[in-house]
């Protein structure tokens, strides 16, 4: 321990950056993989549950059940992605074309950096978020790097050259622009509400975390209580923003082919199928952070308590560890939630995308927002 | 033609937000989550091939174990894409036999030109051809997906016979001639 903050700063960085990435890129493909399942379990079917090594076959109970589970279908198709040739259709502007995928990576996984992903008690006893970069700016930086994803497909439905690449990046343009007004505008009253006069003002997101563990009816209850709008326009918004169904015109098997990505083989549509997942577990975290009371097990019981009653408060590794794992739960059942939305309800039609973002939700969020800031105002007085 | 017009009903409050449904369909798709798979494990786990089903052509020998088909070469006239090819031969003296016509030399099914179509079952008049209950049928090379007369009795085997034909006509000739 002692030894790791010897190190210089950056390299300490950079290690927390890698251990970061170390779980959440599995995390990634694992949901891959559990989509399948998941899929597969609501249709009556087993799912994947053949691929096997013959050292793993050897094993006698751990084997058949990881292979039942598909674990090892999910390493055999990462490992098809990763020694696929890798072929660049004639047709495309090579440059935009390979670099597309790589820009849809990079604000996958910047936006980490802001996202808390648990806590730990100080011996001071001051609740510490774990996080990469504990910035004020927290959920604008989520919100303004993660708008960049948009870029990675408008080029790759431009750079393929393809009518259906081309009207997919025109669709994805269009739809994430028009949530993300819905979406921001969802998330102001809770910002409202935590920066109440006379504290020190924040758009962390740990601050959001504090503000749902504190003593009292309402200092302990999660603002899916306080703020049921909010969540559910800011839930509605991310599934848009995530192309999940019934949101995924971007995609649209149906009548687009696949979309943006459609001219992409091999490891660049692996990317691009690697950076939807990371985009959901971000923007799941960010649910669980504001509207979920993060790392907090249930409502109106905060961490702190937890440590209290089995006095972990003097071993912050164990704590810390412990707030991770309720966090990644809570991240994980999200992500079930999205898998099961999209096995349940079918696609909209693109005129019905745009009709519920502008004439639904936005009214929805700008009311939402007037009611909860007049109240507010009104409290807070 | 009577038109019948149908009323779409308006849509209810309910169906009309939406969620309530999203939600009713959610409920129906976790109950299903944790329903059996119906999948059937298919190398492991075989279907119950129902009766009449119309799999890879075979020919069976009759309950003496005598080869039923006469080689009178019907199912290779019907045949609509030709896969049957017959080399009609004599059956050997001696075999036990001899009464009957003739027997096939060779008899091949080309698989990769078979239909399924059954009409060479239904044409014969030996009762010699089935199509049994073999429906997957694969091979490397063209060769090997061409049946010839011994695979073809393999896969058949012996099916139970109503007419007993043959023995009939031997009994009739040991008696008395017919045609005397």
């Amino acid at each position: 321990m002692s030894l790791f903050f010897q190190l210089p700063v950056v390299i300490q960085m950079a290690l927390k950056g890698l251990a970061v990435i170390c779980v959440i890129f599995p995390i990634a493909g694992a949901c891959s993989m559990a989509e399948r399942k998941v899929c597969a379990w609501i249709q009556d079917r087993p799912g994947p549950n053949r691929a096997i090594p013959p050292w793993f076959a050897w094993m006698p109970i751990v084997g058949p059940a990881l292979q039942k589970l598909g674990a090892f279908q999910l390493i055999a198709d990462g490992l098809k992605f990763l020694f696929k040739e890798n072929q660049v259709p004639g047709h495309v502007n090579r440059f935009y074309f390979v670099a597309a995928p790589f820009l849809a990576m990079i604000p996958a996984l910047s936006t980490v950096t802001v996202v808390p992903f648990g806590a730990y008690i100080d011996p001071s006893g001051h609740t510490v978020p774990l996080i990469l970069a504990n910035l004020d700016v927290g959920i604008l930086a989520v919100f303004a790097v993660a708008s960049l994803g948009i870029y990675s497909m408008i080029l790759a439905g431009w750079s393929s050259n393809s009518k259906y690449s081309f009207l997919g990046g025109v669709r994805a343009s269009a739809q994430l622009i028009s949530y993300e007004l819905s979406l921001t505008l969802a998330v102001i009253p809770v910002f409202l509400w935590i920066n109440a006069p006379g504290r020190e003002g924040t758009l962390g997101l740990g601050r959001a975390v504090e503000f749902q563990s504190q003593p009292g009816f309402w200092g302990g209850s999660w603002f899916i209580f306080i703020m049921p709008v909010s969540a559910l326009v800011f839930l509605i918004a991310l599934f848009a923003e995530t192309n999940r169904l019934p949101f995924d015109t971007i995609e649209s098997e149906a009548d687009l082919v696949g979309g943006f990505h459609t001219e992409y083989g091999a490891f660049k549509w692996g990317l691009f199928f690697v950076a939807e997942y990371l985009n959901m577990i971000i923007g799941s975290a960010v649910f669980v952070l504001l509207f979920f009371g993060g790392w907090n097990p249930l409502p109106w019981v905060p961490l702190s308590a937890v440590a209290g009653w089995f006095g972990l408060a003097g071993h912050p590794v164990v704590l810390g560890f412990v707030s991770v794992c309720i966090f990644l739960a809570k991240v994980l059942f999200m992500i079930f939630f999205f898998m099961w939305v999209r096995w349940t309800v079918p696609r909209f039609r693109y005129d019905q995308v745009m009709r519920i973002g502008w004439r639904i939700l936005l009214p929805l969020a700008i009311a939402n927002l007037l009611v909860y800031a007049i109240g507010i105002a009104l409290i807070q007085h | 033609m009577a038109v019948k017009i149908l009323r779409q009903k308006p849509l209810s409050l309910a169906e009309k937000v939406y969620l309530p449904q999203v939600v009713a369909g959610m409920r129906i798709t976790l109950k299903h989550m944790f329903a059996r798979a119906q999948t059937l494990q298919y190398p492991e786990q075989r279907p119950e091939i129902p009766p009449g089903y119309r799999g890879v052509p075979t020919l069976v020998k009759d309950p003496n174990g005598r080869e039923k088909c006469v080689s009178c070469q019907l199912c290779e006239f019907v045949c609509p894409p030709k896969a049957i090819r017959i080399t009609p031969g004599s059956v050997p003296e001696g075999s036990g036999r001899d009464h009957v016509e003739k027997a096939p030399k060779a008899f091949d099914i080309d698989m990769l030109r078979c239909i399924y179509c059954g009409l060479c079952q239904e044409v014969c008049p030996e009762e010699a051809i089935f199509l049994q209950n073999q429906f997957s049928m694969s091979g490397y090379s063209r060769s090997e997906m061409v049946n010839d007369k011994g695979r073809l009795y393999e896969a058949g085997g012996t099916l139970p016979d109503r007419h007993f034909k043959w023995d009939k006509k031997r009994a009739a000739e040991e008696a008395h001639s017919p045609h005397a």
